[in-house]
């Protein structure tokens, strides 16, 4: 699961990376956001409708991230 | 009156609001955050601190504590909680304010003495102060930064629900100048500032702090 900031909320820290990458002489990175990552390992009963419910009401706060579910 | 203070796995504030309780006058109780029971308090303080190391995002696990179960119950039943710094997010987490807080603009850990203005005294906690009054109490956070989306904020200042604001720019980028807010019924009030850290000007920037347990117990007293 990836959970990243809503891209109006504003994302200090992706800024700073971005600053960092600026300074290090890396060109061309307009932008950086910065999320998180989540490998959950599962049963293959539990539907795509629980890993939302997981997603939705732990792992991402609805107000201020989205996130996106993948089964590898 | 009984006020409860919870104390979670990182905690750091709840014995400096236990004492903001005793001094006010009120008899505290402390409260463990694996139990189910509000042990019969009349209102409830969920204490700063980084309650579960801030793992996931700042009061995200304790927002889903055991104790928070009872909280959000007894919260629909009107008691009276006050949550402070993480205390604010634990609540936010929980559901029981709208919005969020995120990272401070510009990274910083802030910490420092500040003005805020009461914006409502139509709180359960804010009755003894008089509006627009300026009070000097703590900030120390990273993330404390309230944000919430549009028709949220335009909703929270129509109905009087903002009920502290930075005086001057906000420190850490809040959305609205917004240091704290209040339930719908003013029962449930959060804030990112520290009261029970100026509760006397031996230990603190002032006694300011004072006025939000008083101003529950004096409503108490007069009920």
């Amino acid at each position: 699961m990836d959970v990243m900031p809503k891209p109006e909320i504003l994302d200090p820290q992706g800024q700073a990376v971005a600053g960092a990458l600026h300074r290090l002489g890396v060109a061309g990175v307009r932008d950086v956001r910065q999320g998180k990552h989540f490998e959950l390992d599962v049963d293959d009963a539990v539907d795509d409708e629980t890993l939302q419910r997981i997603a939705g009401s732990l792992l991402a706060n609805p107000v201020i991230e989205d996130w996106q579910v993948t089964r590898t | 009156m009984r006020i409860g203070v919870i104390t979670f796995p990182g905690s750091l504030d709840d014995i400096d609001a236990v004492r903001a309780v005793r001094l006010a006058g009120g008899e505290p109780v402390t409260l463990w955050h694996a139990d189910r029971d509000l042990h019969r308090v009349d209102a409830v303080v969920v204490p700063g601190g980084f309650s579960y190391g801030d793992y996931l995002r700042a009061g995200a696990i304790a927002a889903r504590a055991p104790i928070m179960d009872e909280v959000v119950t007894a919260a629909g039943r009107g008691l009276p909680v006050l949550g402070i710094c993480n205390g604010f997010q634990i609540l936010c987490e929980a559901g029981l304010l709208p919005g969020a807080l995120t990272r401070n603009v510009g990274l910083h850990f802030i910490c420092r003495d500040l003005r805020l203005r009461v914006e409502s005294t139509a709180t359960a906690w804010t009755g003894g102060f008089t509006p627009d009054q300026e009070i000097t109490v703590p900030l120390k956070s990273g993330e404390g930064r309230y944000v919430a989306d549009d028709t949220t904020l335009a909703r929270l200042e129509a109905e009087g629900r903002v009920v502290f604001r930075y005086v001057g720019r906000a420190p850490n980028g809040a959305m609205g100048g917004i240091a704290g807010i209040a339930s719908e019924n003013g029962r449930v009030v959060g804030l990112m500032p520290h009261p029970e850290h100026a509760v006397d000007p031996l230990t603190g920037p002032s006694a300011d702090g004072l006025g939000l347990f008083t101003s529950l117990l004096t409503a108490a007293a007069t009920r």
